[in-house]
């Protein structure tokens, strides 16, 4: 029996080594690149390749951060970036948070073909509507402006946050809403008390996904914007790339600075990701 | 409180015909049951009472006010749903104002309605939690207390013991019957159990396909159902139908069917319309079905059986009998003490027998 028993525990403890070692594996492959950016940041000099191996190199500076915020535009450029961002998320998830509330709710003609229209919009490959985007934004004379990002932003990414919120308010039983209406509020009152408090986590994964896809575009961006005022941080990074030089230390500096934003988005929204908040409402 | 008044109600769902014509009248303090089985149009009733669903035909009054076109929160109703409906992200007190806070009452008012109703359904310790950190019962309750903090015109209970298990169930029903006694109020309740049906109702509307079968006191449905479907649908255990052919002999009526043939006296079946030849269901409930008893002058004679089955339940017992191929279940005091295959004589009750047409299914005894 007990030797039964250690050739079970043996079992466990071998699995449970290679699972964690191939988890190891996995989290080594995902954080390598992230480190070598952060050495090539702090490395004297626009080295690139090197045969050094250390995370912090010998002489590391701080001089390409400096260089970066004082010499380009780089604090621009993430200003611009993060103000579109986050217009693009909320307006997003404004609208999508509304059309999917009709699309759970309602019933009208074409509901159907609506859902699909939006599900196909997925499956065709961005940089086949960067064409249309153009020609849109430029009749309605909005190039080089944040509105013209803006409105392309979060056209694009309504669809699928019409899928999500509409799927979450699917699971949301409709008793609740005309319990509220019998309490006394109106349809837009029973969505604004009841169904939105209670999807806040299919709204924080609807705006984490307008905020990552936007903070990140970049074929858009180069096709409608143009002077170096207007640009966001991923078209900025690129100013610093020459014919003939490019400037790596600073790209990477850059690269690292703008995953602060993302971070505490990430961050702070996690909290609201918790699911099953409905639970407890009817009898399930 | 208020009168309900539904007129000639009609509801369909694309081509499917709902409720035809249903005609219900709920007095003031009344407490009505609308009871039938599942699909039967009872709470799509009430959700038109409430609001929750257009009317296709008819008009609705609420206290003499017609309600069709009026919003939900403007008829003065409160709804206790089945499946409780509590906001999940709001604590029990949240729940319970929540009616109040939208239409703005002084604060003052708000707190001491919440806590009358909290006193009356026991939950002040709960005040602070969450629904889900409550059983079953107590969000049940908690669904009460929101309907009534709102004192409205008429309570809506649409199946609320259902999700409940058998002991809670019977204790909630009872919660029910005390808070009517307290509160008076016009109640329309509507259920699939004709337990909750008999015991809380004063008055029962049993409904079936969209059609309003019978009207009237739980003892009135139980004793005189007035076709087929009620005197099935109303009773535990189910009434037994013979159905069988009638004739006249000597200006008495007899019933025979395949397996069995007794007399119906007058005072069970009057006269008044031509029997002879008419093909009938006879009704008798278990109860009235008397096994090794003297019958006394209002039964039938002898009637010879064999005990099938005996279902012992305590105080009473079931005992299913066959005479001929003719099953009938008869309900009897406990012990019966007579082992299956064994021959058994019965009788029937006349005081409490029924006759049904069985073209029409309407009653035609008395």
């Amino acid at each position: 029996m007990k030797t039964k028993m250690t050739a079970a525990a043996k079992r466990r403890l071998v699995k449970s080594v290679l699972l964690h070692a191939g988890l190891l594996l996995f989290a080594a492959g995902c954080v390598y690149p992230l480190l070598r950016i952060l050495s090539v940041s702090l490395r004297p000099g626009d080295k690139l390749v090197s045969t050094d191996l250390s995370l912090i190199p010998a002489g590391a500076t701080l001089l390409s951060y400096s260089k970066l915020l004082g010499d380009t535009m780089f604090l621009r450029w993430l200003w611009n970036s993060l103000l579109i961002t986050l217009a693009t998320s909320f307006i997003g998830v404004s609208l999508a948070s509304t059309a999917a509330y009709a699309f759970s709710r309602f019933r009208f003609p074409g509901k159907k073909a609506g859902m699909i229209l939006l599900l196909s919009s997925q499956m065709i490959p961005a940089g086949m509507l960067i064409l249309p985007l153009f020609l849109m934004i430029m009749k309605l004379k909005l190039m080089n402006t944040y509105l013209g990002m803006i409105i392309a932003y979060s056209v694009s990414s309504l669809p699928f946050s019409i899928w999500i919120l509409k799927g979450y308010y699917d699971t949301i039983p409709r008793s609740l809403e005309e319990a509220a209406l019998v309490d006394g509020t109106s349809q837009v009152g029973a969505f604004w008390r009841i169904i939105l408090p209670l999807s806040t986590p299919a709204l924080s994964i609807a705006f984490l996904f307008n905020f990552t896809t936007a903070w990140n575009e970049y074929l858009v961006a180069r096709v409608v914007l143009f002077s170096s005022k207007q640009y966001t941080w991923t078209l900025g990074l690129f100013e610093l790339q020459g014919q003939y030089i490019t400037q790596w230390g600073m790209f990477a500096a850059g690269s690292m600075l703008v995953t602060i934003p993302v971070l505490c988005v990430f961050l702070y929204s996690s909290k609201w990701l918790i699911s099953g908040l409905t639970l407890g409402s009817v009898k399930g | 409180m208020a009168t309900v008044q539904f007129k000639k109600i009609v509801k369909r769902f694309g081509d499917n015909l709902v409720l035809n014509g249903v005609d219900v009248e709920i007095q003031d303090h009344e407490f009505v049951v609308i009871v039938g089985p599942s699909g039967c149009g009872k709470t799509t009733l009430l959700r038109m009472l409430a609001g929750l669903e257009e009317i296709s035909d008819g008009e609705i009054f609420i206290d003499k006010l017609l309600v069709n076109e009026l919003h939900p929160s403007k008829r003065e109703i409160a709804m206790v749903f089945q499946d409780y409906a509590l906001y999940p992200h709001m604590t029990v007190e949240e729940n319970m104002n929540f009616a109040l806070r939208l239409r703005k009452l002084p604060r003052a008012e708000i707190a001491s309605r919440v806590a009358e109703a909290s006193n009356i359904l026991q939950l002040n310790k709960f005040l602070k939690r969450m629904p889900k950190q409550l059983s079953g019962g107590q969000r049940q309750r908690v669904a009460i207390g929101r309907a009534i903090v709102r004192k409205p015109k008429v309570f809506l209970f649409d199946e609320p013991l259902s999700n409940l298990d058998a002991k809670l169930r019977e204790e909630m029903r009872v919660e029910i019957a005390k808070l009517y006694q307290r509160l008076n109020a016009t109640i329309l309740y509507v259920t699939h159990d004709q337990v909750e049906a008999m015991t809380l109702a004063g008055r029962i509307v049993i409904m079936n396909h969209g059609i309003v079968q019978q009207v009237g006191s739980p003892i009135e449905v139980y004793r005189k159902p007035v076709n087929l479907f009620v005197a099935g649908f109303i009773g535990s255990p189910t009434m037994n139908f013979v159905p069988g052919r009638l004739t006249v002999k000597d200006g008495t009526a007899i019933f025979s069917s395949e397996h069995l043939s007794l007399p119906v006296p007058a005072f069970v079946l009057p006269q008044k319309e031509a029997l002879e030849g008419r093909e009938v269901v006879l009704g008798i409930r278990p109860d009235d079905v008397l096994v090794e008893r003297p019958g006394g002058e209002k039964c039938s004679g002898r009637i010879d059986g064999v005990l099938e089955v005996c279902e012992l339940l305590g105080h009473r017992e079931n005992l299913y009998l066959k005479v001929g191929g003719q099953r009938l279940l008869a309900t009897v005091e406990a012990f019966f003490n007579r082992s299956p295959g064994s021959a058994v004589g019965l009788c029937f009750n006349y005081r409490n027998m029924h006759v049904f047409d069985k073209a029409t299914e309407r009653r035609i005894s008395e």
